[in-house]
């Protein structure tokens, strides 16, 4: 008997086709975090997160340093030191998220399913949100965490209500903007490598727009203006937008 | 997850009309200045149907057409009753498809990759691990569950494609080049399992292919395509018969002669093509053989061989573009 005849038959049970989105960004996070080198990476960009738990340990139980106690300032300096990780995360995690799909065709088996460009786009974006994330606002908030617990007082988040808001919004337009960018530069190729140096150069050439983001954030005074950086990341993230709708879709079109 | 018997889910209640797999009304898909279909009418019923077409002839993009991934620049199209135009992706959920180009999810082994085809599709995830491992052992890469796909060959390659677009039980199946790049067993293989899904598994199948020996022995149906339009379609077996004879011929003589000849025989009523190394001629009821061998005579020629034949789809396919 050929081994086909084995076993082919009707599927009567449940479809909801829902949350694809979720399936896709499921499935892409599980496949980086099963791999060693993505643990790695996430393990060392948690790295400068126990130097200032530990800073601020100090700062606050030992009144002989108390100069190392954490300000508003503290918060800034973390996130901007984890620039770094983020863009080492962003290109590992990202840069073939679209590119190796080009590669293998996979478009072709995705848009062929139940699902649109909308859900193929939000499920690759939510795998690097959660991995920027899980360096960046997480930290930075239990960092917040360990102040309160180590001093036994919310005085500090209470002297710096907004904190925890710049906190949010910064990670949050970084995470965003990265992504964006990213994944749009990860369509323009069937090459991860040529997305990565794509992004670097990016990533280089817009150096000083998420610092003014994080001075006008935080309340730094600073002589950047922080209205024409945001105007900046707008433009990226829209710019970014329109590429991936061009660039995302089954069908080459050669006109 | 629960079986269901095919004749459970697809025989339709008696007094209901069975509706075609798919339909076209007037559909034009143009890129660029180019059109790839033009004002392309045509109805492709239950069971499986052959579209069939040279290179460039419009095969692909009519199945991406009737997929939702092309969008039409005019007419409309119904894919099991519902409106493609409307709601592609209703559409997309009742349907498999499987890609010309070799495509595949990147970095996976096959039954990770047809899971979570098959969880793309809507299935929970138990499910889906089920049907996966169900469906290679159907497509014959059992025992290659567990190997990363990057690392297949082309044949497995095409058998993955075809698992990914069954998994999660379709009622439609579109199937660009299937036999495309397979050795001949490989090629074999796949039509078998092709023709048990339209005949015994009662799935309806579209199988676009330039191969005619592909589509004469899965399909029923066939739609021709030639430069973007419908050159003809219907069921095959009628399309054959069409009421006349065919006669295999060879002759003897100067080759400018046998051009003549053939292009007297058209003139008389006759339509002629040539095949490898003989012509093959179809003669309406009221023609007689004798008027065959006066013409070659007329343009000196021999007639070497002459003999009934039974009319093939090449020879619907070359009559419908013209004879060439």
């Amino acid at each position: 008997m050929p081994i086909h005849d084995q076993g082919y038959r009707r599927y009567g049970g449940d479809r909801r086709p829902r949350r694809i989105w979720w399936v896709i960004a499921r499935t892409g996070i599980g496949a980086r975090i099963g791999e060693r080198r993505c643990l790695a990476l996430l393990l060392l960009a948690w790295a400068p997160f126990a130097v200032r738990a530990v800073q601020i340990y100090i700062g606050t139980n030992f009144s002989q340093a108390a100069f190392l106690g954490p300000t508003a300032e503290t918060f800034r300096e973390f996130l901007l030191q984890q620039q770094l990780f983020v863009l080492f995360v962003t290109i590992y995690v990202g840069a073939g998220l679209i590119a190796n799909d080009r590669r293998a065709h996979a478009l072709q088996v995705y848009l062929s399913k139940p699902l649109t460009r909308l859900d193929y786009v939000a499920g690759k974006l939510v795998i690097l949100l959660v991995f920027l994330t899980a360096i960046t606002w997480i930290p930075a908030v239990l960092l917040v965490l360990l102040q309160v617990m180590f001093s036994g007082s919310t005085a500090f988040v209470r002297d710096n209500l907004f904190l925890l808001p710049a906190i949010t919004a910064f990670c949050a337009v970084q995470a965003l903007v990265s992504a964006f960018a990213m994944l749009a530069l990860s369509s323009l190729s069937r090459s991860q490598r040529f997305a990565a140096v794509l992004y670097a150069g990016v990533v280089l050439a817009t150096r000083n727009v998420l610092e003014s983001v994080a001075a006008g954030a935080f309340r730094v005074p600073t002589p950047s203006i922080s209205a024409p950086a945001f105007l900046t990341v707008a433009a990226l993230i829209a710019v970014s937008m329109s590429i991936l709708w061009r660039q995302v879709r089954s069908v080459d079109v050669v006109t | 997850m629960t079986p269901v018997e095919p004749s459970a889910c697809v025989a339709p209640p008696p007094d209901l009309p069975v509706r075609p797999a798919a339909e076209l009304h007037g559909v034009g898909v143009r890129y660029g200045a180019v059109w790839a279909l033009q004002n392309v009418t045509a109805t492709f019923p239950r069971g499986a149907s052959g579209l069939l077409g040279a290179n460039g002839a419009g095969k692909s993009t009519m199945i991406k057409a009737l997929l939702g991934l092309v969008v039409p620049d005019r007419g409309a199209m119904t894919v099991l009753g519902a409106s493609v135009g409307d709601a592609p992706v209703v559409a997309r959920a009742r349907v498999g498809y499987m890609p010309e180009v070799d495509a595949h999810i990147p970095g996976m082994n096959a039954v990770s990759c047809v899971a979570y085809c098959a969880e793309l599709a809507g299935l929970p995830r138990a499910d889906a691990m089920q049907r996966a491992h169900e469906v290679l052992y159907y497509v014959g890469l059992g025992d290659a569950r567990y190997r990363m796909v990057d690392t297949y060959s082309t044949g497995m390659r095409q058998r993955i494609k075809l698992a990914q677009a069954l998994v999660h039980d379709p009622d439609l199946l579109l199937l660009d080049e299937p036999t495309n790049g397979m050795d001949p067993k490989g090629r074999s293989d796949m039509l078998e399992l092709i023709r048990d899904i339209s005949h015994r598994k009662e799935l309806d199948l579209i199988v676009a292919s330039h191969l005619l020996p592909d589509v004469d022995y899965t399909c029923d149906h066939v739609v021709v395509l030639d430069r973007g339009r419908v050159a003809a379609q219907g069921p095959i077996a009628g399309l054959k018969a069409h009421g006349r004879r065919v006669f295999e011929l060879r002759v003897k003589g100067d080759p400018d002669a046998s051009g003549r000849f053939i292009e007297t025989l058209r003139s008389a009523g006759t339509e002629c093509h040539m095949t490898d190394d003989a012509m093959r001629v179809f003669m309406p009821e009221a023609l007689s053989t004798r008027m065959l061998f006066e013409l070659a005579s007329q343009q000196g020629l021999q007639i070497r061989h002459l003999r009934p034949s039974v009319p093939t789809l090449e020879d619907v396919f070359a009559d419908a573009i013209g004879g060439e």
